[in-house]
């Protein structure tokens, strides 16, 4: 037998120092503060798992995580389908290129603070564009939570469904042009197309899209923030920033990381299951897919 | 089922050709007749994909017409033209099972289920995937997905014609041998018209009743296999088929011989030739004679191929090739003559027919 070496760990330290720093001990600071209660004097005392109980059983924090599901629901149903729609009918040559996927960009590079202040003032009964036009509809978005609800699920659309869309087409301009071919030899309809065609072919970027918009949507906080200073609807964030106790705080931050870290695991899980069949014993995994 | 008609087909990717440099297919003029085979046999990039596509309608040819049964087709879209084509790497409905796969183009045309279900059977006997039948496509190598595809291809039972596209490239030696034998089997028992595209000859002379060679946008030659080794009509038939190809060397004709340098070659008959054209003299290794009388040449080196040797030699500066029959061995100081049956003449390239050459 090999004599054994253990050498090679010297080459990962490296990497465990850097993600010590980026994510774990950062993470356990956390983790810390949420078992103890700090007086105003800077003492620390033990408190066990008192600020979990407190999160868990105050009706603010359901109402708010509540509010996130449906907030990130809404999202995805809307954003998915439609950036996909967008996609499918973006030009695949010729100069409508470049033009879309400039027009496309822009929305993701307004940093999110921005996002907020426009819709803020575009949704302004007095001097708003759209709350103008909407308000004799009754609109509203500062005192009734609808109408909030209603700007901060366009704002989210307006800005991020073009991700969705530009992800979707980097999906669908690399299946090479012998299936559609092959489906039009087999004389497949346009729907048909869609479904065996371009959907399978997308679906892992699908699975991207809709990890990034269900994480980003679920943490969202800048932009109601911006809009509705913290009032109604009140989200998990703008709930967690007007809590006061450190150690609540930190054992609301770290009940919201793991939610967040579950649901993204389920989302994951659930849509990359089709890809782990087993390949036959001996044979060559499929390398032209 | 139906015979195909190429007439005058021109074909340039780019908008506005100018030169014949500009066309990807430079004139074509072609049939296929009903329930023939045929391979088309040319290097990558001669336009055999090109002529294919336009067959099956996947590409609109720039100038000619393309009949089906006598009827012009040329506007006709491909899923109008009742065609099946398998593309050279394997295209299949991943999140469909390998059955589900083969009954796709049947259910598109409205086929009764029963009948659908009959059919994806036999053909999925055909082309040996009924072990694997109820898998999804995605997880399957390389080869089994290939086999899809040709399945796919074989399930319509009324097309006009089966395109294949090199459509063996991916699949391993041995099957290979296995699923074009099932394709020569297919085409005996419903004699529907293929036509095969393919770089190797190999494939194309064992599958086709009909070689049409392709070199650089043209048809260069049209035959069976036979006539291809026998009379090649282009110094690229006679180079691209055969293994080794066909000795191609630059000579003078003067009456009823051809000159190689102080050497002489007699012909069949003495050649009507125009001055200004460029004369070669072509054969095949197989007539090459290795012995002490004719022109002197020296080996360069020895092939062993088996059944037979191939020796290399240099005669006059160039090279030619000579095929030695097992246990044949060359002479000490070989002297090169020619089988008069395997002498060429070629003038521009084109063979110059001299009457009692080649029987």
């Amino acid at each position: 037998m090999k004599p054994v070496n253990q050498q090679a760990w010297f080459l990962v330290a490296p990497v465990l120092l850097l993600v010590a720093f980026t994510a774990i001990i950062p993470l356990m600071t956390v983790v810390n503060y949420s078992v103890q209660y700090v007086a105003t004097n800077a003492q620390f005392h033990w408190v066990g798992d008192l600020w979990y109980r407190e999160v868990l059983h105050a009706e603010k924090f359901w109402n708010a995580l509540w509010r996130n599901l449906v907030f990130s629901g809404i999202i995805l149903a809307i954003q998915i389908p439609l950036g996909v729609l967008i996609a499918l009918n973006m030009p695949r040559k010729g100069w409508g290129v470049p033009t879309c996927l400039v027009l496309m960009s822009l929305p993701l590079l307004i940093p999110w603070y921005v996002v907020g202040m426009i819709w803020q003032m575009f949704g302004r009964v007095d001097i708003g564009l759209m709350g103008v036009m909407l308000r004799d509809f009754g609109y509203n978005y500062e005192g009734d939570p609808m109408d909030a609800w209603f700007t901060l699920i366009i704002m989210d659309v307006w800005h991020w469904t073009s991700l969705v869309a530009l992800l979707a087409y980097a999906g669908l301009v690399s299946i090479p042009n012998a299936y559609y071919q092959a489906a039009r030899i087999d004389g497949a309809s346009g729907w048909q197309v869609f479904l065996h065609v371009q959907l399978p072919r997308i679906a892992r970027v699908l699975t991207i899209a809709v990890l990034l918009r269900f994480m980003d949507s679920f943490m969202i906080f800048t932009e109601p923030f911006a809009v509705i200073a913290g009032g109604d609807p009140v989200f998990l964030s703008t709930e967690l920033s007007q809590t006061v106790e450190l150690g609540q705080r930190a054992a609301m931050s770290i009940i919201y990381f793991l939610i967040i870290l579950l649901l993204s695991w389920v989302f994951y899980t659930v849509m990359t299951r089709d890809d782990g069949e087993p390949v036959q014993p001996g044979g060559k995994s499929g390398s032209a897919s | 089922m139906a015979r195909i008609d190429l007439q005058n087909i021109r074909h340039a990717y780019a908008p506005d050709p100018k030169s014949d440099a500009d066309y990807a297919l430079k004139r074509v003029d072609q049939s296929f007749d009903d329930g023939g085979a045929y391979a088309l046999l040319g290097p990558s990039g001669c336009g055999k994909t090109s002529l294919l596509n336009i067959i099956s309608g996947l590409v609109a040819p720039t100038e000619g017409c393309v009949l089906f049964s006598g009827d012009d087709v040329t506007a006709r879209p491909t899923e109008k033209r009742n065609i099946a084509q398998v593309f050279q790497f394997p295209v299949v409905y991943d999140s469909m099972t390998v059955r589900e796969n083969l009954a796709f183009p049947l259910r598109n045309r409205r086929m009764k289920p029963d009948d659908i279900a009959r059919r994806v059977n036999e053909v999925l006997d055909l082309v040996s995937l009924t072990a694997l039948a109820d898998r999804r496509a995605r997880g399957l190598t390389a080869d089994e997905k290939q086999k899809i595809s040709l399945g796919r291809g074989l399930v319509r039972s009324d097309v006009n014609a089966i395109l294949f596209d090199e459509p063996l490239t991916v699949v391993d030696p041995q099957v290979k041998w296995e699923l074009r034998a099932s394709l020569r089997d297919v085409h005996r028992r419903t004699r529907t018209t293929m036509v095969y595209v393919t770089h190797d000859q190999t494939e194309a002379l064992t599958f086709a009743d009909k070689v049409v060679v392709m070199y650089d946008g043209e048809i260069v030659q049209v035959g069976s296999p036979a006539d291809l080794f026998d009379r090649p009509q282009h110094t690229f038939v006679g180079h691209f088929i055969g293994s080794p190809g066909m000795n191609i060397m630059p000579a003078s004709v003067d009456g009823a011989t051809v000159r190689l340098g102080e050497h002489s070659v007699p012909l069949a008959s003495a050649p009507r030739l125009d001055a200004s054209q460029k004369l070669q003299l072509g054969v095949r290794p197989e007539f090459v004679r290795l012995s002490t009388t004719g022109i002197p040449a020296t080996i360069v080196r020895m092939e062993d191929a088996g059944r037979y040797r191939v020796a290399h030699l240099d005669m006059l500066g160039m090279p030619v090739a000579a095929m030695l029959r097992e246990g044949e061995a060359a002479p000490a100081a070989p002297h090169i003559s020619f089988d008069p049956a395997g002498v060429h003449l070629y003038a521009d390239s084109w063979r110059v027919d001299l009457g009692g050459a080649a029987q």
